[in-house]
């Protein structure tokens, strides 16, 4: 049964027995009225003005013109170049990447998946696919694009040929709940050639069904379906180690605790069905203050690195070029989103997670900043990232519908190449 | 009444394309106001009135009629063909117009205080503002029309109508139809 409904029956149910205690008693007063369970609000603090100020950013609806797009705010360590890779693309999100080149990048709060063509170093994009409801995922195997919705993941094969031709993605699977609240996905496919994706935690902070709050693997036809892991609230971002070829994955924490915790969670897969806490349990040693009764956070899998408060952690690769210094070879590069859930927002930058030989995180730094400026406002938000064969990366920003290039060295830049 | 604002229409729409390429987005605006009223307060069933409602919202709407993301008609055809630039341009336009104004009348006390009720409850006013004006991509509903509110709220509970994000849909999946009328009775005539 689907939680909202479910929560409803719940709710109607106790609402009947108020109603069948309380009917000979004047009305409750009005400002004492709960949230319905689920609420985007609940932890929120009344009458608080710090606490009101507070909302989800949004994000501008319209690309950015490539002039307009703030490329001399981003601040990079010394050898690195960031360039503009390309823009005019509304609501950038996650990317996937053909052998011929092609760039392609799904969009959450749009309705479409780009491509970005790339012929002897000119760059095009298109709109792939229209029509399609907070297409957040995709990923690219031997001719065939995968796109993950909002319920349901679909195919695009021979999509190399199919550019500017409007294809209609195929359905491979569509067993997944409609849930709007953290019901976008990010789309891989595994060292092992399934598809890996999430299915969030229908809410902020919420008990639910076994259909949530877990990833999940398929075959590359649809078949196959199998949850992997569990007690995920959101992720949206995952790699696997080229090494030890475990996933690891980014996990964003709840709002509306404090300002300063839960921090978001990098976590890894040593093994299937793990639990990883949420919504009992958060950051590894944070009882919930709702849900963490009868819970003990030692019953659960700790994260590898704590990501910061609300930073919403995104996207994610392990580096595997050659092109950045050795110290970077192997390290794992983290976008995040940044902050709203805090008066001084946290995040708004490329984080740099640097690993031990055993895989165990040695540190966390933020490695490119300015996404997010000194006066609280944000003039870019980076959602993915992205290894490119010549060892550059990609970087895609949702903020002005852009796709960055970082490269290192005096050679790198793409100018005359 | 709907047949001749259809009619309206069908004729606005008739003259849109040979004029739109060479208007501006002022000459162009009457065709806007013909539905939705003049002076920002619309006379039409289900048709909603635009006076001083948020540029952010208006251009965020505008886009989603434009790329069929929100399907009603005839805005799509409106729509159809706009620049990105001419979206801001009317947005920022339609911000400008005179505010609506609540519907006149003896209100039902019972009513009103129900829905005022509903809308602590389920803090409507945490991101529409305590007067209803909205913010950003919060649209205004102050002394929306009663019949367009009740259509917006089904139409979000049922998930005929997407939002741009997901907060109306998470916002209205516990609220009833009862209550959809109450509220929608509240917004369009609290003053």
């Amino acid at each position: 049964m689907d939680r909202r409904v479910s929560a409803g029956l719940l709710a109607g149910a106790l609402g009947l027995l108020a109603t069948a205690v309380f009917a000979q008693q004047p009305a409750p007063a009005p400002a004492a009225a709960p949230l319905p369970p689920g609420s985007p609000l609940i932890g929120r603090p009344d009458n608080n003005p710090a606490a009101a100020k507070l909302a989800p950013v949004p994000a501008p609806p319209l690309a950015a013109a490539a002039d307009k797009i703030p490329l001399d705010k981003y601040k990079l360590p010394k050898g690195f170049n960031l360039e503009l890779y390309a823009s005019g693309m509304p609501n950038a999100r996650s990317m996937a990447l053909s052998e011929k080149g092609t760039v392609y990048v799904g969009s959450r709060l749009q309705d479409k998946v780009y491509a970005i063509t790339n012929k002897d170093g000119k760059r095009e994009v298109h709109v792939l696919v229209s029509g399609l409801y907070r297409p957040n995922g995709v990923a690219y195997k031997d001719g065939t694009l995968y796109i993950a919705e909002l319920s349901q993941i679909s195919k695009i094969e021979h999509v190399e040929d199919m550019i500017d031709k409007s294809p209609k993605p195929v359905v491979i699977y569509s067993d997944l709940p409609k849930d709007e609240a953290h019901g976008w996905k990010y789309l891989a496919i595994g060292p092992d050639n399934k598809l890996y994706f999430e299915v969030g935690q229908p809410g902020n902070n919420v008990l639910h069904d076994d259909a949530h709050g877990q990833l999940r693997r398929l075959n590359l036809d649809g078949s196959g379906a199998e949850k992997i892991a569990f007690g995920i609230r959101n992720t949206v971002g995952f790699d696997w180690n080229p090494k030890t070829k475990e996933l690891y994955f980014t996990d964003n924490g709840r709002d509306w605790l404090s300002e300063d915790l839960p921090n978001d969670k990098l976590n890894r897969i040593t093994k299937l069905g793990l639990d990883f806490g949420e919504p009992y349990c958060h950051q590894g040693n944070i009882p919930d203050i709702e849900f963490g009764w009868g819970h003990d956070c030692k019953d659960y899998v700790p994260p590898v690195a704590l990501m910061g408060p609300h930073a919403a952690a995104l996207g994610m690769k392990f580096y595997t070029g050659t092109m950045f210094p050795a110290e970077y070879r192997g390290q794992v590069f983290v976008a995040r989103h940044g902050s709203w859930n805090r008066s001084k927002k946290f995040g708004g930058d490329i984080a740099l997670v640097k690993l031990n030989g055993d895989g165990s995180v040695k540190s966390v730094e933020p490695f490119i900043t300015g996404f997010l400026q000194p006066d609280n406002n944000y003039v870019g938000r980076p959602v993915d990232v992205m290894n490119m064969p010549d060892g550059s990366m990609l970087i895609s920003d949702d903020w002005n519908g852009a796709v960055y290039r970082l490269s290192y060295g005096p050679h790198a830049k793409l100018a005359g190449r | 009444m709907r047949s001749l604002a259809a009619s309206l229409v069908v004729v606005l729409l008739a003259a849109l394309p040979a004029q739109a390429q060479t208007q501006t987005v002022k000459e162009r605006l009457p065709t806007c106001l013909a539905c939705h009223g003049e002076n920002g307060q619309s006379q039409n069933p289900d048709v909603p009135s635009l006076g001083a409602q948020q540029s952010f919202y208006v251009t965020v709407q505008l886009l989603m009629f434009r790329e069929k993301m929100r399907v009603a008609d005839p805005m799509n055809d409106m729509a159809k063909g706009l620049s990105d630039a001419d979206l801001q341009s009317f947005a920022d336009v339609i911000a400008k117009l005179t505010a609506p104004k609540p519907a006149e009348g003896p209100a039902d006390a019972a009513r009103m205080a129900r829905a005022r009720t509903l809308v602590e409850q389920n803090r409507c006013n945490f991101c529409h503002q305590a007067d209803f004006a909205g913010q950003q991509n919060v649209p205004r509903i102050a002394a929306q029309r009663e019949d367009y509110l009740v259509k917006a709220l089904r139409g979000y509970k049922d998930n005929s109508r997407h939002g741009y994000d997901a907060s109306m849909a998470d916002v209205v999946a516990p609220i009833t139809d009862e209550q959809i009328l109450d509220l929608a009775y509240y917004i369009a005539r609290v003053k």
